[in-house]
């Protein structure tokens, strides 16, 4: 019989410090939390792996916050479980995020000692003086040091993260950036755009400048396109909105969200999408430790689950479209009809007909995808194919 | 019930400026006099309405029925009719009055005299009632009585140094005021063998007995069987019950006759037959004169009302009709708009009116409605001697069709403390009043007397009366009649194409500065396309402002971290419930509350 995929992610919350632009679920912490923190998490991984270990385990990925910054025997003890528990046989890429700063030799052997094959380290960008304005507490220095130890150590798949739209950013800095970036070579780079929240000191820091920092909407777009022009120069594909890789480099956890198959989230706020169900765990550090204090077999942890959502048909063609437009292959016209019983035209023939005519999708053969323009505005083109 | 004598009868209401505790008292009455205990009371018995009781203000008249025992030893029938408070409803309150033989005057012990008390006063001696004042909030620690009663005597000239002074809130000297209904309110006078003539100060629909009468026998007597006539608008029927109000509930009795107030039902299916203010009478034997005052109310303002979802026409229809056999005031007609499609033209007392229906439309009937700018009624004179009430601007004739136009101007009252002065005739000003005069009340304060275009008091007016003068000004005012203006009517195109239910009627002096802020709001409101669209505003094929929508050049959320996928479909469902309440003009998405941005032109 032929097991279903399967993607694992774990959700390291803790930060050395928080970034000023940051909404994520994370925190600073002590060793006693981080500890505590740790062994919930194997403890919740343990009563999972019954459920895990019928299904073809093929990628793993540890996010955050920082994963680096737990203390090497913390992070062992995370590994040596999972691999004690899980069947880690088929998995075929297994990736930490590393943030600058809190990586040394010992960590990295550690962790490809237990299966890590692929790094994601945080950058955001080359110019200091950004860096610190974004609140992240590393320089170019500190990641350049990072990133020859990662190479040092054999890693032969890294990701940098970069951001454009930055405060005060020019293009001037953005594309030095870019350029010692790709001098680097590494084999994949996500490239956001900054989004300003609410909440963040980043927003508040903005609403009380005398002129507005962030760069003008002309200049935004221009950064913008210096990304795809700059890495496709440079031998780097686009495959998603915001990632680009080297052939055979793309991220396979991440393509896994865009072509819906199954992944499970440990760890508090993780998210998960099993058994065509949509949760998240509850995201409260008390709660996630009581439940799992007191937890023993599978039934016992549902009560970290929270906003379950069994998905329709329905909504399951919509995350077809939306996420499946994501990526640059785009949708399949065949693939639709099989997995929904009816052809993509009798359900969005109308909406397609109109994003063709706007110039925001095109249609070939068996593939709809993207227009350049679609991907400017590709929550606006999304939206439509929501019912 | 026996028989009821008529000096043992007391007709009256409360008067009050805005707040100064009029439903309240009237709620102390009721308790104090064991109609109900006072847990049974649920706060404001009279304001029914959730929507009354939500704005604290009483939209329409209600009636009750008290039996008092006073210290002489006599037990009294108390008729407290109450009163619309707010100045969209005055016609309301003047049949109301009139059906009363006197009024208890409530004043804020700190706040003293305010616009609508000198109104409502006026309102009251008008028709001959017996006036007396009632000090309220006298535990308030801001509490002035002795000052507020010097003012009352001075200002409005009627005996105040008696006044009780109470607090209806706490329920402190009310016995006093339930005293002074039995020896300052005369008893109703009146020949219960006279031929009938009753005054109708409400009515109310029900769908058992049809059209609830209320009104107040002035001569005569009326019972079951006796075959009525309305003599304005001619309607016949045969009485089924007569009665009285009971708290809440009607409360059958033989019949009515001179000095009473109660109620009739006579199967009558339409509360346009039975206006407030007509005149009941017996068809077989009737009186010579109707009562005086009589006046068919007419809308003030109008809008149009349209569903949001074009297939909820049926449905906002039908509400209307439902809400109209309540309300005579209210009117609609079906009309089209290019953009908004099936709607009706409905037409309002005044802009409360038009929000309460707004609200009961949405709340009562759970529709999503797309409402137009409330314009005034213009009287449009064209060239070939006709006369146009146009009630909206898309129907204006071609200008070369026109003569003249002219539109309805107001008698306004504006009190206002000294400091503030400055302001408020600034702002009367800006909204091309012309100056009557001021006369000082005390030291302080101020009555400021402006003749002012309807259109201009019908948007924000009071609001920002309230903010220039800090909360302190009060307002009322009446309609004085129509005068010749120079108006014209602003166009809106977008995308270079006009929006019927954008257009609006402006005074040509402010014409420019209108249609700049129109397109500056207009411009907020719509939110940008893939295209670039220009907004203009045009008097008639003269393009005098322009704004432009910058054509859409990112909208990506690319960061969907860890898989969450879900938060990534909540923003996507947000936006495209927000493309849902667009509406489509050419080509074009326009925001439902762009269609009100009028109202917002001056807003900061």
């Amino acid at each position: 019989m032929i097991k279903e995929q399967l993607g694992i992610y774990i959700h390291i919350p803790f930060c050395a410090r928080k970034c000023n632009y940051c909404d994520f679920l994370s925190c600073r912490a002590d060793y006693d939390m981080m500890k505590k923190y740790t062994e919930s998490l194997i403890k919740e991984m343990r009563i999972e792996s019954e459920y895990v270990n019928k299904k073809e385990l093929k990628t793993i990925f540890i996010g955050g916050g920082t994963p680096s910054i737990l203390p090497v025997e913390l992070m062992e003890s995370i590994l040596q479980s999972l691999n004690e528990y899980c069947d880690m046989s088929s998995c075929i890429e297994f990736s930490m995020e590393c943030n600058p700063g809190t990586l040394n030799a010992d960590k990295l052997d550690m962790y490809r000692q237990y299966g890590v094959n692929r790094l994601s380290i945080g950058l955001q960008s080359a110019n200091d003086k950004e860096l610190k304005m974004l609140g992240r507490i590393h320089t170019f220095e500190d990641f350049l040091q990072s990133y020859y130890l990662a190479r040092e150590k054999h890693y032969n798949n890294i990701n940098i993260d970069l951001m454009s739209a930055l405060p005060y950013q020019t293009r001037e800095t953005y594309l030095d950036t870019l350029k010692k970036v790709v001098e680097l070579n590494p084999e994949h780079i996500s490239a956001y755009s900054l989004i300003i929240e609410d909440g963040t000191p980043m927003k508040k820091m903005v609403e009380i400048a005398k002129e507005n920092p962030l760069p003008d909407e002309t200049a935004e777009r221009d950064m913008y396109y210096d990304t795809k022009r700059v890495l496709h120069e440079n031998g780097y594909e686009r495959y998603e909105i915001s990632n680009y890789s080297k052939p055979g480099r793309e991220c396979i956890h991440n393509m896994s969200y865009w072509r819906r198959t199954s992944y499970i989230g440990f760890g508090i706020g993780a998210s998960s999408y099993i058994e065509g169900t949509r949760y998240n765990n509850i995201s409260d550090f008390q709660t996630y430790f009581d439940i799992l204090q007191k937890a023993d077999k599978r039934d016992d942890i549902t009560r970290l689950h929270e906003n379950v959502e069994s998905l329709t048909k329905q909504d399951m063609m919509e995350e077809y479209m939306f996420l499946g437009l994501r990526m640059m292959e785009g949708v399949s016209v065949r693939t639709f009809y099989e997995e929904f019983g009816k052809t993509i035209d009798d359900v969005y023939g109308d909406i397609l007909q109109k994003h063709i005519d706007e110039k925001l999708i095109e249609r070939s053969d068996d593939r709809i995808r993207l227009t350049e323009l679609g991907i400017d505005v590709s929550n606006y083109v999304f939206s439509d194919y929501i019912f | 019930m026996a028989h009821i004598e008529q000096s043992k009868i007391r007709n009256f209401c409360i008067i009050a400026h805005i707040d100064h505790g009029k439903s309240t008292l009237a709620d102390r009455i009721i308790e104090k006099t064991g109609l109900l205990t006072s847990r049974e009371m649920q706060s404001q018995v009279l304001d029914n309405m959730e929507l009354e009781r939500e704005r604290g203000i009483t939209i329409k008249a209600q009636t009750v029925r008290i039996i008092y025992n006073a210290q002489d030893g006599e037990e009294y029938v108390f008729n407290l009719i109450d009163t619309p408070g707010h100045v969209d409803f005055n016609y309301e309150v003047s049949r109301s009055l009139a059906a009363c033989d006197g009024a208890i005057l409530v004043v804020d012990a700190a706040q003293g005299v305010e616009a609508q008390t000198l109104a409502n006063v006026y309102l009251a001696l008008d028709h001959d009632l017996d006036v007396f004042p009632v000090i309220n909030k006298i535990d308030l620690p801001s509490a002035d009585p002795d000052r507020v009663i010097e003012e009352i005597e001075d200002v409005i000239g009627i005996e105040a140094h008696d006044a009780p002074r109470i607090s209806a809130k706490n329920g402190i000297n009310i016995e006093e005021v339930l005293e002074s209904i039995v020896t300052k309110i005369p008893a109703p006078t009146g020949d219960p063998n006279a031929p009938l003539q009753a005054l109708i100060f409400d009515s109310l629909y029900d769908s058992y007995k049809g059209v609830i009468i209320f009104c107040r026998i002035k001569e005569g007597t009326v019972k079951k069987g006796t075959r009525i006539r309305m003599m304005a608008t001619k309607a016949e029927a045969d009485v089924v019950e007569v009665g009285y109000f009971g708290p809440g509930q009607f409360i059958p009795c033989d019949e009515l006759s001179a000095g009473m107030v109660g109620y009739i039902t006579a199967s009558i299916k339409n509360v346009r037959d039975t206006t407030v203010g007509d005149t009941v009478t017996d068809a077989l034997n009737p009186c010579a004169e109707p009562l005086p005052g009589y006046k068919k109310v007419n809308s003030m303002v109008y809008c149009g009302l349209y569903p949001a979802d074009s297939a909820k026409y049926q449905d906002l229809k039908d509400a209307l009709e439902k809400l109209q056999l309540n309300d005579a005031s209210l009117n609609y007609e079906p009309e089209t708009s290019v953009a908004l499609g099936f709607g009706f033209r409905c037409g309002f007392l005044g802009l409360l009116h038009l929000e309460i229906i707004q609200e009961r439309l949405e709340r009562e009937y759970n529709l999503d409605l797309v409402t137009t700018a409330p314009g005034v009624i213009y009287h449009v004179y064209k060239t070939d001697g006709e006369m146009i009430e146009l009630t909206n601007p898309s129907n204006l004739p071609d200008p070369s069709e026109i003569e003249h136009m002219e539109e309805p101007i107001v008698n306004a009252e504006i009190m206002v403390t000294k400091e503030f002065v400055g302001s408020i005739m600034q702002l009367c000003e800006e909204r091309r009043g012309t100056y009557l005069g001021m006369e000082y009340i005390e030291d302080t304060r101020a009555l400021l007397k402006y003749e002012l275009p309807l259109n201009e008091i019908i948007y924000d007016f009071f609001d920002a009366l309230k903010s220039r003068s800090r909360g302190y000004a009060s307002f009322d005012y009446e309609m004085k009649g129509y005068e010749k203006s120079d108006l014209c009517k602003l166009d809106i195109l977008i995308n270079k194409e006009e929006v019927d239910a954008l257009s609006f009627i402006v005074h040509s002096s402010t014409a420019y500065e209108r249609g700049r802020k129109m397109c500056e709001k207009l411009k907020e409101e719509i939110p940008r396309h893939l295209f670039e669209i220009p907004i203009q505003a045009a008097i008639g094929s003269k393009v005098i402002a322009r704004e432009t929508v910058k054509a859409l050049r990112k909208d990506v959320l690319a960061k969907c971290y860890g898989g969450d996928i879900s938060r990534k479909k909540k923003l996507l469902e947000k936006q495209k419930e927000g493309k849902k309440r667009m509406r489509q003009v050419g080509n074009v998405e326009i925001p439902q509350k762009a269609f009100m941005s009028v109202l917002k032109l001056d807003e900061k």
